[in-house]
């Protein structure tokens, strides 16, 4: 299960609304081991493509060395879906790497509906699992 | 002194769970063959026909080694290579 505090659900929310019709993405840190996500940072999209995201790689060099600094991990790995549901596509399997992450999708495809979904994507095998949001 | 070389977690179940291993060679391709001695089964990870995975990051100290000479880069003692995993995806 995914425990997120509303604050940062709805970060990421606007975000993907924010980029929409482009694919946003984006990063959610948390102490190691820990399973909480607490520190966020928005991501950006070097495809500029409403199909297809990709981390700048300049810029996540310098935000995994500054997780790895603060004993950190990437808890919350986010994209958007901006015209399909928010669940894993092949591409999006097979680039999946972070065994302790849970993958977050959104959908924007509905203007006034915002899908939020997590999975655990390990070796190729998708698993969705509940979202809780506190407050 | 030798090259040290950072392992992001997916890729530690080859260096026994170490975080950080250290190689040699004068370039990057070099030194993922003598890691691989060692590692056996890193370098496939890291390295297919056509060059670098696309799977894969690789940093020379703090630059992408895409935008310098990819496996080619040269590489010394002191310096730290770092590899992370490409995050990517899309609907497609």
């Amino acid at each position: 299960m995914l425990t997120i505090t509303r604050d940062l659900h709805d970060k990421i929310v606007a975000h993907a609304r924010a980029d929409h019709p482009d694919e946003a993405c984006g990063v959610i840190a948390g102490p190691a081991g820990s399973d909480r996500p607490e520190r966020f940072i928005a991501m950006e999209n070097a495809e500029r493509s409403p199909t297809f995201y990709r981390f700048d790689s300049t810029e996540q060099f310098r935000v995994w060395r500054d997780m790895d600094d603060n004993d950190e991990e990437p808890v919350v790995i986010y994209h958007s879906h901006t015209a399909t549901e928010a669940y894993p596509s092949r591409t999006d399997i097979s680039y999946a790497s972070e065994p302790q992450a849970h993958y977050v999708l959104v959908s924007t495809r509905d203007d006034n509906d915002t899908e939020f979904r997590s999975y655990r994507i390990l070796e190729g095998v998708v698993t969705e699992e509940p979202v809780s949001v506190v407050e | 002194m030798a090259i040290e070389v950072r392992i992001p977690t997916i890729l530690r179940t080859y260096t026994d769970g170490a975080k950080q291993v250290e190689g040699s060679g004068s370039t990057l391709a070099e030194l993922f063959s003598d890691l691989d001695q060692r590692h056996g089964g890193l370098r496939e990870r890291l390295v297919d026909a056509n060059g670098l995975r696309r799977f894969v990051n690789v940093y020379l100290n703090d630059e992408d080694v895409r935008f310098m000479s990819g496996l080619d880069t040269p590489v010394k003692d002191g310096d730290t290579v770092t590899v992370l995993p490409a995050v990517a995806g899309g609907s497609r």
